[in-house]
């Protein structure tokens, strides 16, 4: 009894860690399932995403101008990913590690730049955390309110923010430009035949998959009180399970293009969900990473091993028909 | 409407598996025509297609398309001229998008793509009457996943896409091979029709030496990536296939390819 209590009490933060990393795993979606692309630019710009909003933040910047700015920085970082991929030739995978790696560099550097303002020489000139506090700074959401029943309780802005999200994307995947980036993961030789830039489609969809993981970042240091140099580890895993089990649970039912987006932003919430669970049950959270690339390894392998299993069983029945 | 002067290309160059595909081809193609193609396997046929269409540079040559200058243009700029249809049905249309959303795409061929809608409540009207044409009851599955469709009807569709926005140059590389006869024939008839209703430039591969003679108004045979022989107006009609077996064992001095070049 008193488990399930605790494990209802931490059920809202759940849902708000679940539907941050949903605009995350959104961003996953445009690369993974739509271009056909793992990106591993993720676990940078999620990180890069938080330090320039944590920063931007602590200089005084209106908590929303800080989140377009770690947008941006975000669709920066994306940029670099897709002409280190298109324009220089390197293997889509190897670019976002290469990405992702510099992006620790000057991840570090993004977090120290209020105190290299504030105390000049002096500062340290790297910073591998940014705290954040409601009471000291402007923030537009806080984990803080989240089992208050007010305007403020940060579900209500995640919600919205993930409904805006998909409701943008929705609208653009549906115009020319986008059908085009659609066409360039479906198939690049059809796309070229009928005039499509597939490289600077690539490049387009890294763009704003990564601005929508900073995005993601900014709206995850606000809500759980700091940006970390680590916060985006392992993101590109858990940004593909929530894809991979939203897909799993909701492919027969969810056929619309925004059920599909949200279906990745409910595989988020569902996640943290079993994460709070593991918790409570007593596994420590450094064995979370162990548990989530098992489950991404499983359910990656499913179409596989299905594949597989039904093609040694039509075998047999060719046989005893012989 | 289509030059090509000396174009050269060699694959794998300095490698053993160094194969030159194309040794100098000229060819001239007036406007209207439909230039049948045939050779044995390896003769050149496909690469020289790819070579018009940009897959990759050329090593030598030049290509222009109604005069415009295309040889170092890259391929997706160059579609804007051309359109095509693959041997292999599932690489003209993309398997995971509506027919319809194929269609629209194949109608901006050539064009910026902008923000604006995908696709029109106009368009759909207009695809559904041109799909109706084809005969394959593809006009009441307009939003139905190409990826559903048979290899026969994917390949009926991509025809469609790439001559719904008429092409100056059309290329289909045995675009009916890997279909049943029957299904064939059918493409096969869609493609003489629309070929004729909108005069289309065009350069069709085949296999098929009877679909060769029959289609078409000029038919060239390739070999060892030359064109060894070129035959139109009243010279084709009569042609047949024992002639064109015996024009090639002249040309090429060899007569036991004559299988090869019948079966491939």
């Amino acid at each position: 009894m008193n488990f399930l209590v605790s494990f209802l009490n931490s059920m809202p933060n759940a849902i708000g860690q679940g539907l941050a990393w949903g605009i995350m795993a959104v961003g996953v979606y445009i690369t993974y399932k739509i271009l056909d692309i793992a990106d591993l630019t993720v676990d940078g710009s999620l990180a890069t995403g938080g330090a320039v909003a944590a920063v931007l933040i602590t200089m005084g910047w209106d908590p929303w101008l800080a989140m377009l700015m770690a947008l941006i920085a975000g669709m920066l970082a994306g940029l670099i990913t897709g002409l280190l991929h298109t324009a220089c030739g390197i293997p889509a995978i190897l670019a976002g590690i290469l990405t992702q790696l510099a992006l620790y560099s000057i991840n570090l550097r993004i977090m120290a730049l209020n105190d290299i303002i504030t105390m000049g020489a002096a500062a340290a000139k790297t910073k591998p955390t940014l705290a954040l506090n409601p009471d000291r700074n402007a923030l537009a959401l806080s984990s803080r309110y989240v089992r208050d029943l007010a305007l403020n309780n940060p579900l209500l802005l995640l919600a919205v923010a993930v409904a805006v999200v998909i409701g943008v994307l929705y609208w653009f995947f549906g115009t020319e430009l986008g059908s085009s980036l659609r066409a360039t993961g479906a198939n690049g030789n059809m796309a070229r035949a009928q005039g499509i830039n597939t490289n600077r489609a690539k490049v387009l969809g890294l763009v704003i998959s990564n601005g929508l993981v900073a995005l993601s970042g900014a709206l995850l240091a606000q809500y759980s009180g700091s940006a970390t140099i680590d916060m985006g580890r392992g993101a590109i895993v858990i940004g593909l399970a929530a894809v991979i089990i939203g897909q799993v649970l909701f492919k027969k039912i969810f056929h619309n293009f925004s059920l599909k987006l949200l279906s990745a932003v409910i595989g988020a919430i569902i996640y943290y969900t079993v994460i709070t669970l593991v918790l409570r049950l007593g596994l420590e959270s450094t064995d979370l990473k162990l548990l989530t690339a098992a489950v991404v390894a499983l359910f990656l392998s499913i179409p596989y091993l299905k594949k597989k299993y039904f093609t040694k069983k039509s075998r047999k029945g060719g046989k005893s028909n012989a | 409407m289509l030059d090509l002067v000396g174009i050269r290309k060699t694959f794998n160059i300095g490698t053993v598996n160094e194969k030159t595909a194309l040794r100098g081809v000229d060819l001239h193609l007036d406007d209207g025509d439909f230039v049948t193609v045939i050779g044995g396997n390896g003769a050149g046929k496909s690469t020289l297609l790819n070579a018009v269409a940009g897959t990759w540079p050329v090593d030598e040559g030049t290509i222009s398309i109604g005069g415009v200058d295309v040889t170092h243009l890259a391929e997706h700029k160059r579609a804007k001229y051309i359109g095509r249809v693959f041997q292999d049905p599932m690489m003209g249309t993309a398997a995971t998008m509506q027919i319809e959303e194929n269609l629209a795409l194949a109608a901006r061929r050539g064009q910026h793509r902008t923000l604006k809608r995908g696709i029109t409540r106009e368009e759909r009207e207009e695809y559904k009457k041109l799909l109706e044409m084809l005969d394959l009851g593809l006009e009441d599955r307009l939003t139905s996943k190409v990826g559903l469709l048979s290899g026969g009807q994917r390949q009926a569709l991509t025809l469609l896409m790439a001559t719904l926005k008429k092409p100056q140059l059309l290329l289909l590389d045995e675009h009916t091979a890997a279909l049943d006869p029957k299904t064939a024939a059918k493409v096969l008839d869609a493609t003489e029709r629309i070929v004729n209703r909108d005069k289309l430039t065009t350069l069709m591969i085949t296999h098929n030496m009877r679909d060769a003679i029959v289609h078409g108004n000029r038919l060239i045979m390739m070999y060892d990536g030359q064109i060894v022989l070129d035959i139109s107006g009243e010279a084709k009609k009569h042609l047949t296939v024992e002639d064109l077996l015996a024009r090639f064992g002249q040309t090429t001095g060899s007569s036991e390819a004559d299988d090869k070049l019948l079966l491939s």
